[in-house]
């Protein structure tokens, strides 16, 4: 079994490419906690080895009648000389580590908010042309080979932010704010999830998380920031008569800050944090059944007929 | 696989022993000082709370909150110090098994801890914060709560005592619980002096 | 000699329990407690069996539609607080109930009513928890409940406190129990059994209750603070009132870590009482192991932030927690090398007790390096809170304390019912248990390591987790029937197991001295101890004693160090008041969940109660 484990291991180290994996690590802080993994695997498998061995030997007495040799008293000392080594190793490994997971901490960086709510992410980046905070929810852009500093808040219950490709996890806690340095190494999709128990959804709260070019990401950035246009349509107003309350669209009369900011929602991968893909149907399915989707999230099913479901639908997908 | 018993050989005789003991030699005493150690590591432990949630605001008490009052407390402070003498006097006679002096003894320890308790009451209503205004109010009266009750149950104890001690002859082992019922009056006044410095005066001081 | 009938037959008049169901009630002897807790303890460790499994059936495949999130919530709450403190502890306790007087070669416990009323009080704890599943009212925010998830704002009703509530019976009924282990292990000791003599099974009992008497007051305290929050407004636990919400992490880990070792450091007890008898020959480093429970059992103290290094705590007091966590490994890698010299320098003999013991160190040793890894404040950043970390707890306390009392219930089955249980199905319950752990349980690491977090009632396809999960489900089918298979074994056995004899292992304590089914009264004399294996002596006649009294209730009290005999004591009768007082105190708890006042009204019978256990029986004073 154990070996069956080691072989395990040994393929995913070799091939594993998850989104979601530290064992894929995509970024300096979490290349540096990969790096002290393998350094203790190869500790602990080898302490592990010596037990196995230890105790193979020691039964392999079983069927005699005889007394065996007393072992000497002195063996003990060998034991904890071997015990005390490993455990430096490792002890100065997970400082070296530590260390150089805290290392971007001295450079300026760019700043962006996270703030965690029942069950989804509130964020916000500083507009680069007016110096406001914008807002956006449940994706975030990083900009590759620059380190983002991301500060961690909770709107209600403990929460925990972990996107283990690029860094290692850290509570989202009411009345603290913590702070943890982003610095992705590889284009592409991650995703992120809740580590923390959060109540009835906290499995259906995750976070997509795009690396790109610092040319893509401010490109994003920007059109982020615009407000959406303020068409004269039906979804519109159903929009506002419906959705206004608890959601905000920069550009209309919506400011609601109950639920996510969809500004610019079409844009995103997915919808519900992570619950759903990007679909014009998923749309559709989330505002008219949020409950069977999600069981106990905080959207209340809007009764719609169906052609105010349809326009509101369509509305929403025009939000690129 | 069946073995017979293993047989024996009485090489000593204990029946010469005693059938009692005073102090660290009883077991009840042993008994005694595991719910102490117990309680004791939860005043600790409130007391810990206490400073923790302290450290974590920038004035103390909070802005808005009152200083606990002095006058009172104060005079508790002083009642529960001096209940030390006649206490002593009591565990004194417990262990040299003087009957009268002890139900006497305890009877006036009743009288005592009902003078206290009465002061204690006073003592809540000059706090200067309810208990649920904020996290200060909360741990001051968690603090003076979990003292109340060990006055209160102490109290109680040496009511049913003395009640007993009154209509019973008194043997040897309830010498021993008289001394121990003692000691523990004493656990419950050493533990209010540190509680009695933080509450009042860490405030103040620091 | 042998000591003859007409000794034998006034002890048992002098010890024996009322008839029919008074006795039942009423009883004092510290052998059927002990085995109340622990059938109560099994039966409940089937029950959190039985959701596992259905928990492993929802993870099995992605989107499965088995449970909803409110049922896994529950399902996984339920399951870690009945394992953690309605079934690890308290068994443990249990085993020092049924052995420790055994063991010392004396006739009850320290305080015997004071261990009826422990178990009493743990079974309101037991029945507050399932009869509130019952009614749908079940406990749903994990084993801590941390706030503000469970404060007034985010758990309206009653779960959380219930929750609360159920600690709070089963930590008074653990802190009774302990200082009862521990006044009987320093006080009553047989003649000649000093510290230095006394068996590594009663160090690691004296230990884990010193420990238990420390940290639960712990629990006690933050989880009255959380029923206050939710109760009487108090603002403990909410920041935007000066309260603070990682006081209740603290407190809880504070408690929480040193747990952990009160159920690892009894399983020590257990594996090296096992070790030496089935070697053959005295424990390699006695003392070594000794000391090794001492340092464990003080550095426990030490290490609480390790649960705590994802909050964002001072990196300086980070690393300080990652050498003092690592540093718990050099006495436990030391007693597992003098457990392995041992049976190195010994003759094992590799019944089903031997089994386990190996067993437990070929799984305990992953869970110990896995322990390790999370140590570590840095990597514990990407294993928290994963898949990874349910791998390793289950490592340490299911390979780490689970094998060593499976080891430990065959090893003293004997003792207790006379009869043995059968090797062959105990080797096959011993193959299905510890195979189906491992299967269930290795894959978990990689999960984590995969990304998967914790108490997720589902996940999405395409994560590359489903394989796994299907390997960790089997693998939890294939335990749960081995577990089966054990529970059979020691039932049939009970009725048609080979008589077994007083001493079937020829085991190196005392508890092997007298008969099987031990009788209420243990043994017939006070035996007199001159080393660390008191059974090994050439086969000579047991040195003992006589005087103590076999007419009433009597027990010897010797000095804590050197055993010297110092007086006899009269051991409590049975009682109906240990019930009594523990359904007063069980009244009021439940009561305070709904009104603050219930502390006040209750009071007034759990006064009355414990006046009537407390209240000598003497004659009445003639006259003043």
């Amino acid at each position: 079994m154990t070996r069956i484990g080691v072989v395990a291991i040994m393929l995913l180290l070799a091939g594993c490419q998850g989104v979601q994996s530290p064992l894929a690590p995509g970024g300096d802080q979490a290349t540096a906690l990969h790096n002290l993994f393998l350094l203790m695997m190869a500790v602990c498998g080898g302490i592990y080895a010596l037990v196995l061995v230890g105790l193979g030997w020691s039964l392999r007495r079983v069927r005699s009648a005889g007394q065996a040799a007393e072992v000497p008293e002195r063996s003990l000392w060998g034991a904890a000389i071997v015990i005390v080594i490993g455990l430096t190793v490792l002890i100065v490994g997970s400082f070296v580590a530590d260390r150089a997971v805290f290392a971007s901490r001295r450079q300026g960086a760019m700043m962006v908010r996270v703030t965690g709510h029942q069950w989804w992410w509130r964020i916000e980046y500083r507009d680069p042309a007016t110096g406001r905070w914008i807002e956006t929810a449940n994706e975030l852009h990083l900009p590759l080979d620059r380190t983002t500093r991301v500060a961690l808040g909770s709107a209600d219950v403990i929460h925990s932010f972990w996107v283990p490709n690029v860094a290692g996890k850290l509570d989202m806690i009411p009345g603290r704010r913590n702070v943890l340095d982003l610095t992705p190494r590889r284009v592409g999709w991650f995703r992120g999830q809740c580590a923390e128990f959060c109540g009835t959804q906290h499995a259906h709260m995750a976070l997509d998380v795009k690396v790109e070019s610092v040319a893509a990401f401010e490109a994003w950035l920007t059109e982020q920031a615009r407000p959406a246009p303020s068409p004269a349509s039906r979804g519109a107003a159903v929009f506002a008569n419906a959705c206004a309350v608890c959601h905000a669209i920069r550009g209309t009369g919506a400011s609601g800050r109950v639920g996510p900011d969809l500004t610019h929602l079409a844009s995103r991968k997915s919808i519900a944090a992570g619950t759903l893909t990007m679909t014009r149907g998923n749309l559709q399915g989330w505002i008219t059944q949020p409950q069977a989707l999600k069981p106990g999230t905080s959207m209340p099913a809007v009764p719609l007929s169906g052609p105010d479901a349809d326009a509101l639908a369509a509305y929403m997908e025009s939000l690129k | 696989m069946t073995t017979p018993p293993r047989e024996f050989q009485v090489v000593a005789d204990v029946s010469s022993l005693p059938s009692g003991a005073i102090g660290a030699r009883h077991l009840v005493w042993w008994g005694n000082i595991g719910f102490m150690v117990i309680e004791g590591t939860g005043f600790a432990l409130a007391a810990a709370a206490y400073l923790y949630l302290m450290t974590q605001s920038p004035t103390w008490p909070p802005a808005g909150d009152a200083l606990p009052g002095l006058l009172w407390s104060g005079i508790f402070t002083a009642a529960l110090a001096l209940s030390t003498v006649p206490n002593l006097w009591v565990l004194r006679c417990a262990r040299a098994k003087k009957a009268a002096a002890v139900r006497w003894g305890v009877a006036g320890m009743v009288l005592i801890g009902l003078i206290l308790m009465a002061l204690r009451g006073v003592e809540f209503a000059h706090l200067g914060v309810s208990w649920d205004r904020d996290g200060y109010g909360s741990v001051l009266w968690l603090l003076l709560v979990l003292h109340t009750t060990h006055i209160v149950t102490e109290w109680a104890e040496c009511a049913v005592q003395a009640v007993w001690l009154f209509t019973h002859e008194i043997g040897d082992d309830q010498f021993s619980d008289v001394e121990d019922n003692a000691n523990y009056w004493s656990f419950v006044v050493l533990t209010w002096m540190p509680l009695y410095a933080l509450i009042y005066w860490a405030p103040r001081a620091l | 000699m042998r000591p003859d009938q007409d000794r034998l037959d006034r002890l048992s008049l002098t010890w024996r329990d009322p008839p029919g169901l008074w006795g039942f009630l009423t009883t004092v002897d510290h052998k059927r407690i002990a085995a109340r807790y622990i059938v109560t303890a099994l039966l409940l460790m089937f029950l959190a069996g039985m959701l596992a499994l259905d928990m492993r059936w929802q993870l099995s495949t992605p989107e499965n539609v088995r449970m909803g999130p409110q049922l896994y919530n529950e399902s996984f709450s339920l399951h870690g607080s009945t394992m953690l403190f309605l079934v690890s502890v308290p068994v443990m306790e249990a085993m020092a109930l049924w052995l420790v007087p055994l063991m010392l070669g004396q006739r009850n416990m320290a305080f015997p009513r004071l261990g009826a009323f422990s178990y009493w009080l743990y079974l309101g704890g037991v029945l507050t928890l399932w009869i509130s599943h019952a009614l749908d009212i079940t406990p749903d925010l994990g084993w801590f409940e941390y706030p503000p998830l469970s404060g007034p704002a985010y758990a309206p009703g009653h779960r959380a406190d219930i929750w609360a509530q159920m600690i709070t019976f089963t930590e008074v009924a653990a802190l009774a129990a302990s200082v009862n282990v521990a006044a009987t292990i320093l006080k009553m000791r047989p003649p000649g059994m000093t510290l230095a003599r006394m068996p590594v099974f009663l160090w690691a009992m004296l230990v884990a209750s010193i420990m238990t008497i420390l940290s639960m007051p712990a629990i006690m305290l933050v989880t009255s603070m959380l029923i206050a929050d939710r109760l009487v407004s108090t603002h403990f636990f909410s920041p935007a009132s000066g309260g603070d919400v990682l006081l209740f992490q603290h407190l809880f880990w504070f408690f929480g870590h040193p747990e952990v070792y009160i159920i690892f450091v009894p399983a020590t007890g257990f594996v090296s009482a096992i070790v030496e008898t089935f070697s053959r020959r005295p424990l390699f480093g006695h003392s070594v192991i000794v000391l090794a429970i001492l340092s464990i059992g003080a550095l426990a103290f030490g290490l609480w932030v390790h649960h705590m290094f994802a909050v964002g705590l001072p990196r300086l007091g980070n690393n300080f927690y990652t050498a003092a966590s690592m540093a718990i490994a050099l006495p436990a890698g030391l007693q597992i090398f003098c457990w392995i010299a041992t049976m190195w320098s010994g003759r094992p003999w590799l019944a089903t007790p031997m089994l386990w013991v190996i067993g437990f160190v070929t799984t305990f040793v992953i869970g110990g390096l896995s322990g390790v890894m999370t140590a570590s404040a840095a990597l514990d950043l990407q294993l928290t809170d994963s898949y990874f970390i349910v791998a390793h707890f289950h490592y340490v306390l299911v390979g780490g304390a689970m094998f060593p009392l499976f080891g430990a219930f065959c090893y003293w089955y004997p003792k207790a019912t006379g009869r043995m249980m059968s090797e062959r199905w105990g080797r096959i319950a011993f193959a299905l248990i510890v195979g189906g752990f491992n299967l269930g349980f290795f894959p978990m690491h990689l999960l984590g390591l995969m990304g998967m977090p914790r108490r997720v009632y589902t996940y999405p396809a395409g994560m590359g987790w489903e394989g796994l999960n299907q390997v960790a489900t089997l693998g939890s089918v294939v335990a749960v029937a081995g577990g089966l298979v054990f529970v059979a074994n020691a039932l049939v056995s009970y009725w048609r197991g080979a008589p077994s004899g007083g001493d079937p292992w020829g085991g190196s304590t005392l508890e092997w001295a007298g008969e099987a089914p031990a009788p209420s009264w243990n043994l017939a004399y006070t035996p007199m101890v001159d080393g660390l294996t008191p059974m090994w002596n050439g086969g000579r006649p047991l040195r003992v004693a006589d005087g103590v009294a076999i007419a009433r209730r009597e027990v010897l009290i010797t000095s804590v160090t050197d055993a010297d005999p110092l007086y006899r004591q009269k051991s409590a009768s049975p009682s109906i008041w240990p019930l009594l007082s523990a359904l007063a105190v069980s009244a009021m708890f439940i009561a305070s969940i709904f009104t603050p006042w219930a502390i006040v009204v209750g009071a007034v019978p759990i006064g009355a109660a414990l006046t009537g256990w407390f209240w000598p029986q003497r004659p009445r004073r003639s006259g003043a």
